[in-house]
C-alpha cells in the first residue's frame, strides 16, 4: 500500500461524494413515486451557483450556500410541474436538464465574461479536513483525512435518508405515497406536500453533490462539468431500488470503476478509452442485476407510475 | 383542456398550448437578456433577420437537414410511447462508419464513388440502427430501463469513435484528431452555396416516415402503442420485436444524419463535430413539442433549427451569447409539460 494508491482512494472518494447525493436524492424521489432524472441539471446548477456564490463572498461556506439554495430553486419545476401540474416526469426532467446546461453556459458568459471554464482565485475552495488523530495512520490516514465537509456529510445523510425512510412515521408515509398514493390520500396523508417537500430535499442534496463537484478539488467551474454523474447517480438508484444504502453501495462501485480508469489512464492507455470505463461498468452491473431479477414486473412500469 | 384529454394526439401540434409556450419561452428568454444588460427586442430582431431573411435561408436549411433529421430520430420511439436518449452515440456511429468506410474500402473493393456514398450511408444505418436496438434489446431480454440504457449506450460509443480517430485512423497530415478526408467522387453533391443532397436525403426519409405513420399497418400499431401499450399487446402485437424495429428504424435515422453531415458538408470525422452542435437534445426537444406525431415534430425541427441559426446571427450582432435559443427550447418544452402535460406513456 504505498503513497500513490492511498492517494488514489482519497481522490476516490472524493469522486463518489457528489454522485452518492445525487444517488440519494434519487432515492428519496422514487420512494414517493416521483421518477426523477433531472439530477444531471440539478447537480450543474448547483455546481454553478457554488462557484458563484464563493466568488461574490469569498466564502467557501456561503458558495455551499448558494447551491443548496439555487439547487431548489431550481428544484421547484420538478416538484410542482410533476404534483400540482400533473406533468409528465420524464419530460419535465429532460427539459430541466437541457435548461440547466443553457442557464449555466449563458451566465457563465453574462457573468463572468467567459466561456468554457471559469477559474479565478477569488474563488474559495472547500477546505480539507485534517483528522489529527487519524492522519497519522498510514495509509487510512490519507483515505479517511483531508476530505470536505461535503464527503463526510455524504455518508452520514446515507445513514440519515435510510433511517428516516425505513424507521420513522414520516419514512413511512413517504413509502405509502410512493407505492400507493390513493391509499396514503385515504389515510390523510397530502400525498401532493409529500411529493413537493421530498423532491425540494432531493434538489438540496443534489445542490450539495454540485458544490462538491466545483469547490471541492481546484475551485472551476465549466460547462456541462456534471459530465454524466447525474446519470450515473439515477443508475445507482436503480440498482439500489430505491434503498439508499445499496444505492451507496453502488456508488461505491462506480467509484471503483473511475478509480480504476484513472489507474488505466497513468498506464498510458488514451483517456478517450479510459474514460469510458465507469459507463461500461454500469452497463455491465445493470444487465448483471437486472438479469437476476428478470421476474419482475417491466422496468418501464416504474417510469410510467412517477 | 377538455379536447386535450378526449383525443391527445390528434392535432399536430395542440394549436392553443404551443403558441403560449413559445410565448412564454419569449418572455422569459427576453427578461434574461434584459437582466444581464442586453436588448430583448434587438436580440429578437436579430434572431428573425438571422434565420429568415431570404439570403439567410439556405443556412437555415443547412442547419434544418440534420436538427429535423434527429427529430424524426427521436418523433418515431415517442409515437409508441418510448423515449431514445441515446441519438448522440448513434449519431456519432453513424458519422463514424460513413467516414471511415469510404476511406477504407476502395482499397479492397474499388467502386465507383456515388456507389461508395451509398454503400457508406447504409452502413452507417444499418451500424447506428443495431446499436440503438441493443439498448431495447436490453429492455426486452432483461428489463433495464431503454430511457437511462439507450443514454448510457452513448458514453462507449463516444468514447470508441473519438479513439479510433484520435488514435488508428487519426490523419496524421494534420495536427488534430480526424480521419483521412473521403475521396470527392463519394462526396454528397452541393446543390447549391452550403445545401447539398442530404436536404433531399431528409426529405424522402420525412416523406417515408410519414406514410409509414399514416397508411401502413406498423405506424398503426405504433400509434396504437403510445395511447395504450397493454390495449395493444392484447391486441396480438408483440411488444418486444416492435420494440427493437422500433428503435432501430430510430437509430438508423441518426445514423443517416451523421452520415450526411460527414458526407455532405464535414468530408471527415471530426472528434467531437458531431456532438456539439446538440442536435440530439434539440431533436428530442421538437420531438416533444408535438408529442412525436411525425408533422409537427418536423415543422417544430425547423422551428427550432431557424431559432439556432438566428441564434448565431444574434451573437455576432449583440454578443448576447446564442445559448439563449437552448433556453428557449427548455422553457418551451418545460411549459408545455407543465401546463398541459406533454403525455409519455412508457
Amino acid at each position: 500500500m504505498d503513497f500513490i494508491s492511498a492517494f488514489m482512494v482519497n481522490s476516490t472518494v472524493q469522486a463518489i461524494t457528489p454522485i452518492l447525493l445525487a444517488a440519494l436524492a434519487g432515492c428519496l424521489c422514487g420512494r414517493v413515486g416521483v421518477f426523477n432524472i433531472a439530477m444531471e441539471g440539478q447537480l450543474l446548477i448547483g455546481a454553478f451557483c457554488a462557484v458563484a456564490g464563493s466568488h461574490y463572498t469569498g466564502s467557501a461556506a456561503l458558495g455551499v450556500a448558494a447551491a443548496l439554495v439555487g439547487t431548489v430553486v431550481f428544484s421547484l419545476i420538478l416538484a410542482y410541474g410533476a404534483t400540482v401540474f400533473r406533468g409528465d416526469a420524464v419530460v419535465i426532467c429532460i427539459g430541466m436538464n437541457l435548461l440547466a446546461a443553457g442557464l449555466t453556459a449563458y451566465l457563465l458568459r453574462q457573468l463572468f465574461g467567459v466561456s468554457g471554464v471559469f477559474s479565478d482565485p477569488n474563488i474559495a475552495e472547500l477546505a480539507k479536513i485534517r483528522i489529527s488523530s487519524i492522519q497519522s495512520i498510514p495509509w487510512l490516514g490519507w483515505i479517511v483525512s483531508r476530505q470536505t465537509v461535503l464527503t463526510y456529510l455524504c455518508w452520514a445523510l446515507t445513514a440519515i435518508v435510510a433511517y428516516v425512510l425505513f424507521r420513522t412515521p414520516v419514512g413511512l408515509r413517504m413509502r405509502g405515497v410512493g407505492e400507493d398514493p390513493e391509499a396514503a390520500q385515504s389515510m390523510g396523508v397530502d400525498v401532493r406536500r409529500y411529493r413537493v417537500v421530498t423532491v425540494l430535499v432531493a434538489g438540496a442534496l443534489t445542490g450539495l453533490g454540485g458544490a462538491q463537484l466545483s469547490l471541492g478539488t481546484v475551485g472551476i467551474f465549466s460547462e456541462g462539468m456534471s459530465a454524466g454523474r447525474g446519470w450515473i447517480a439515477v443508475v445507482a438508484v436503480m440498482l439500489g431500488r430505491d434503498n439508499p444504502l445499496l444505492a451507496a453501495l453502488a456508488c461505491v462501485l462506480f467509484g471503483i470503476a473511475d478509480a480504476l480508469s484513472v489507474k488505466l489512464q497513468s498506464q498510458g492507455l488514451p483517456n478517450q478509452l479510459t474514460d469510458i470505463v465507469p459507463y461500461v461498468v454500469t452497463l455491465a452491473a445493470l444487465v448483471v442485476s437486472y438479469r437476476r431479477k428478470r421476474d419482475r414486473r417491466p422496468a418501464s412500469a416504474e417510469a410510467a407510475a412517477a | 383542456m377538455s379536447e386535450n384529454t378526449v383525443t391527445p394526439r390528434r392535432a399536430a401540434l395542440r394549436l392553443p398550448a404551443v403558441p403560449m409556450a413559445i410565448l412564454i419561452g419569449v418572455v422569459i428568454g427576453g427578461l434574461l437578456v434584459l437582466v444581464s444588460g442586453g436588448n430583448p427586442f434587438n436580440a429578437y430582431w436579430r434572431i428573425l433577420v438571422g434565420s429568415l431573411a431570404p439570403a439567410n435561408w439556405p443556412d437555415t436549411l443547412n442547419w434544418a437537414v440534420p436538427l429535423v433529421g434527429m427529430t424524426i430520430a427521436a418523433a418515431i420511439p415517442l409515437r409508441g410511447g418510448m423515449v431514445n436518449l441515446g441519438g448522440d452515440g448513434q449519431l456519432a456511429i453513424g458519422g463514424f462508419v460513413a467516414a471511415v468506410l469510404p476511406v477504407l474500402l476502395p482499397q479492397i473493393l474499388p467502386l465507383p464513388g456515388p456507389l461508395l456514398a451509398l454503400v457508406a450511408i447504409l452502413a452507417a444505418m444499418l451500424a447506428a440502427g443495431l446499436y440503438a436496438a441493443l439498448a431495447a434489446f436490453g429492455e426486452v431480454r432483461f428489463g433495464i430501463p431503454m430511457l437511462i440504457s439507450s443514454l448510457l449506450l452513448s458514453y462507449p460509443a463516444i468514447g470508441l469513435t473519438s479513439y479510433f480517430v484520435g488514435f488508428p485512423l487519426r490523419d496524421t497530415a494534420t495536427g488534430l484528431s480526424q480521419t483521412a478526408m473521403i475521396p470527392e467522387g463519394a462526396r454528397l453533391a452541393t446543390i447549391s452555396g452550403p445545401l447539398n443532397i442530404g436536404l433531399l436525403l431528409i426529405l424522402v426519409v420525412a416523406g417515408l416516415v410519414l406514410y409509414v405513420d399514416r397508411r401502413t399497418v406498423f405506424g398503426y400499431e405504433l400509434r396504437m402503442r403510445g395511447l395504450n401499450p397493454r390495449f395493444t399487446a392484447y391486441g396480438g402485437v408483440k411488444p418486444g420485436p416492435q420494440m427493437l424495429r422500433t428503435l432501430f428504424a430510430s437509430g438508423a435515422i441518426a445514423g443517416l444524419v451523421g452520415a450526411i453531415i460527414v458526407l455532405g458538408s464535414l468530408y471527415r470525422f471530426q472528434d467531437g463535430a458531431l456532438l456539439t452542435p446538440g442536435y440530439t437534445w434539440s431533436g428530442l426537444m421538437a420531438a416533444l413539442l408535438a408529442n412525436g406525431e411525425p408533422l409537427g415534430a418536423m415543422v417544430a425541427g425547423l422551428f427550432f433549427a431557424a431559432l439556432q441559426t438566428g441564434g448565431f446571427a444574434m451573437q455576432r450582432e449583440t454578443e448576447i451569447p446564442r445559448v439563449l435559443t437552448m433556453i428557449l427550447q427548455a422553457i418551451i418544452i418545460l411549459f408545455l409539460a407543465i401546463r398541459h402535460g406533454v403525455v409519455r406513456r412508457a
